[in-house]
This record gives C-alpha cells, structure tokens and sequence, in this order.
C-alpha cells in the first residue's frame, strides 16, 4: 500500500532506507581497519593535488626512518607505476594501484593490493592517494589518519575552494616551502582558510627537498602511531624482538 | 568524477531491495546528498540516466539537499558558513551537525 501520497495503490510499496550508500565501501574500509590495527600497522591516507608533493614527503619520510621502523606504500595513480618505482628507490617496499579512469582509492582496492603485499612485517603503511583533490576525500581506506599535502605554489585559497577534502584532514603538510621566498604565497592566509574548513586545523611545514619541518611531520606520525598501539596493543611481532 | 561510482552502488542497494520486495519494476528513488558530502547533485543524476536499466528503467530520482550545518558541541550556538569552526565563547572545535550525507533514504516500488 502506497503510504507516501495516500493514493491507496495496493502495487506501489513505500521502503523507507537510510543507508549510506557508500555502506559497503564503509564495510571493506572497517576491515581493512581492523587487520591493520591487529597486525600493529599504523595506515595513513597521503592526499593532494597532482604535483603537491606526495612522493617526495613520502622519499624524505623513509631517509629520516631509515632503521628506525618498516614503512611500506601502496600507490594509486590513473597509469604508471612511477611513484610505486620512486618509493621502492628509497627503500620503501610499494604496491602500485594503477585506477585506469577511477579518479580516487576505493577500500576495496586497498583490500586487494594487500592481499599480495607484506603489510603485517610493517609499521607504517603510507596510502598514497591518486593526485586529486575532490573524489579521494569521500571514500574510507581503512586509514588511521588522513593527511593532505598541500604545495605553496598552489595558492592560498585551495581549502575554501576544496573544503571538503579538508574537513576531513587530520594534518595538512605544507609542502615545498623551501620556494617561499620566491613566491607571493602569505601563510597565514593559508591558516585562516584552514580555519574555516577544519574543525581542529592542524599544519606542518615541510619541504622534502631541504628537510626542513621532516622531523617535526615525522614525530607527528610516530606519536599517532604509539597512540593507536596503546589503544589496541598489538600481539608482539617476532621482528620487534629484534 | 566519482558520481558515477556512487550512482552504481547505489542502484545495487535498490536492486536489492526490489528482489526482497520481488518488485516488477522501481517508480521513485529518494536520496539525500549533503552540501559537505563532496558530491555534486547534478553529476550524481547525470550519472543516473546511465544506470536507468531493468527494474530501474522508469524511477525517477528525486535529489534532496541538505546545507551544511555547523554548531558548537557544548553550547549548541550555530557557527555560520565560512566562520572560523570554533566557537568563541566555549574555545572548542564546531562539530558538523548536517550536510555530509550520501544517504538512500526511500525508495518507491512497483509489486505484483
């Protein structure tokens, strides 16, 4: 019985739904969550533009943690396994996802690629998003944190013209600013801007050519991790023994 | 443009409903798309009249909007679009009350 209009059509039924219609990508990313959280893996979700950076934050990243942890990366790109080839060039065992026309990592695709990866020998898994700042920001991998890289010769405005993808950052790296003096860019116009997308903003600045703010993004990181592991202890790895 | 991916998932969730409902064909479908979602409404029904097939064929998409909806977590004050998302008087981050919904609310179906 249609019960919407009240036209009393016995063949026209009414189903009342409210069901995220990303529910089942929500479902995959929940359990790739929790094997990842089990296995002492601390996941981050890398976003940006296309140029912002990720995979030289990402190259800096593996020289500072040389010896000192497992970081291994999945890279999503439309084509190529360029990235996935620099990272493995730093010491970074790296899966590449290569989406063809998809614009975005979905947890399905995550869950795939780990499937042939040796994610549980890792401490941190670095995701590193297809270069897009719109579609990533709405689908769920799995990650601990999200962190967009946001470059200083994309402008200052890109939170407001993006919020949505900010809004859903836990850290924004602000990268390349070894190039401040040589542009008309105003930081604390970026902070504003972020201040009006991002509930709790959070910023670093780095530039992965010169070093400078790599310390500072790298004990970001480790006091994440050890905050998850001290939420969920993970079962000690015969690595860690080590 | 992920749209078109939503739009796919979400014409497997209705399809599901119309087996369980052995439904000859879908008339209506109502979905709620927030201002903060990160989806466009124009694109998601664009993507729509792709997926029109089988017991799709004849729904109608019925795009319902919500604006995003800012307030402070302790006082309830609303913080207004493009403010600084803290409020003022209680020093505490906004939290997000309405506008990031990709949600299948309803659905309207042909029985037997």
């Amino acid at each position: 019985m249609c019960e919407t209009c009240g036209c009393g059509d016995p063949n026209k039924v009414s189903v009342e739904v409210h069901d995220r219609i990303l529910s089942v990508n929500d479902r995959t990313a929940a359990h790739n969550r929790e094997h990842l959280v089990e296995g002492g893996v601390f996941a981050v979700n890398l976003m940006g533009s296309p140029g912002a950076g990720k995979t030289a934050v990402l190259e800096a990243t593996a020289r500072s943690l040389a010896g000192r942890s497992r970081l291994g990366a999945i890279a999503g790109d439309l084509e190529t396994e360029r990235d996935a080839d620099r990272l493995r060039a730093a010491g970074v065992p790296a899966a590449a996802i290569t989406t063809g026309s998809a614009c975005h990592l979905d947890a399905e695709m995550v869950h795939k690629s780990l499937h042939d990866f040796p994610w549980r020998d890792l401490d941190y898994l670095f995701v590193e998003n297809v270069g897009n700042l719109v579609c990533p920001a709405i689908y769920d991998l799995g990650q601990a944190v999200n962190v967009v890289a946001l470059s200083v010769t994309e402008g200052e405005d890109k939170p407001l013209k993006y919020p949505v993808m900010f809004r859903k950052a836990d850290l924004v790296l602000l990268t390349k600013v070894d190039l401040l003096p040589h542009l008309d860019f105003r930081v604390d116009d970026v902070l504003d801007a972020l201040a009006r997308v991002m509930p709790r903003p959070e910023v670093l600045r780095v530039s992965a050519r010169s070093g400078d703010g790599i310390p500072g993004w790298v004990a970001w990181v480790e006091g994440r991790r050890a905050a998850q592991a001290e939420a969920a202890p993970a079962p000690a790895h015969p690595h860690h023994r080590a | 443009m992920h749209e078109y991916s939503l739009v796919r998932s979400m014409a497997d969730q209705v399809e599901q409903h119309a087996r369980a409902h052995s439904a000859a064909s879908i008339r209506r479908i109502a979905v709620r798309i927030g201002a903060l979602s990160g989806v466009e409404p124009e694109l998601f029904a664009t993507a729509f009249t792709l997926c029109r097939e089988g017991v799709l064929a004849e729904a109608v998409l019925d795009i319902r909007r919500s604006e995003a909806v800012w307030a402070c977590p302790r006082c309830s004050a609303a913080i207004p679009a493009g403010a600084v998302l803290r409020c003022a008087a209680c020093e505490v981050p906004a939290r997000l009350i309405a506008g990031d919904e990709i949600i299948l609310e309803q659905i309207e179906m042909e029985v037997p």
